[in-house]
């Protein structure tokens, strides 16, 4: 019921949220979240963000996710697309869009989708940041997030 | 054969995305595999050193030290996904 893609390509989360809701009138709410590459990393500024990833588990892992998604909560609808390759400070990273009958299982779907794919889809960022390339770091916090859905 | 795929600072660490590899009959689980593995050059040694900071995947499920390897499974090592 929620579509998944993973893609190089820019997105436009108007087209998205038009096409979720394009010829029904059973959907009360539609909530998104928009993932951007920030300028500024520890203080330093970023050049550029490459997203790698292992395809083969990355497809299975988003239609995890999403088919939770839909099994926890009563969803008319959804997209998660999640962009790969080197991006540009300000370029989109991650959209979710998730629409119901009612506000609170859209925020609540969204805040979960985003939660557990920090946390479980194959993504790592290298950052280019004062002409230097690194790994980012897993945040514990970020575990934590995804540890109040279980 | 056994497929390994590496990803993120493991393979830059490795030099490689992958490697086939034919899997000693005493290796039946990922904890195994890792310790094996790590003994096979210096690469691997540093590259495996702390556990903590590596998630091993089979036939693109998370798992963890428990689960089973076998000569027909896909396994990829990587750090801790940091994507969305």
């Amino acid at each position: 019921m929620l579509s998944t893609r993973v893609q190089a390509e820019p997105f436009d989360t108007a087209a998205e949220i038009a096409a979720l809701s394009a010829g029904r009138t059973d959907i009360g709410a539609v909530v998104t979240f928009t993932g951007f590459v920030r300028d500024l990393s520890h203080g330093v500024p970023v050049e550029a963000m490459t997203l790698d990833h292992y395809p083969a588990m990355t497809t299975k892992a988003l239609a995890a996710i999403a088919a939770e998604a839909a099994a926890r909560w009563p969803l008319q609808g959804g997209t998660v697309i999640h962009r790969h390759g080197r991006l540009l400070p300000g370029d989109p990273i991650v959209l979710v869009a998730v629409a119901s009958a009612h506000r609170a299982a859209a925020f609540e779907a969204a805040a979960f989708l985003m939660d557990w794919l920090k946390t479980k889809a194959p993504f790592w960022k290298l950052e280019e940041a004062g002409g230097q390339a690194r790994w980012v770091e897993a945040q514990a916090g970020d575990d934590a997030a995804a540890a109040r859905w279980s | 054969m056994t497929q390994l795929l590496y990803f993120a600072w493991v393979r830059e660490k490795l030099g490689r995305d992958g490697e086939e590899i034919a899997l000693p009959v005493s290796i039946a689980t990922v904890g195994e595999l890792l310790d094996w593995l790590a003994s096979r050059s210096p690469a691997h040694a540093a590259a495996l050193a702390d556990r903590s900071r590596l998630r091993v995947a089979v036939n693109q499920e998370f798992a963890d030290d428990y689960t089973p390897v076998g000569p027909a499974d896909e396994v990829a090592i990587f750090p801790p996904v940091t994507g969305g």
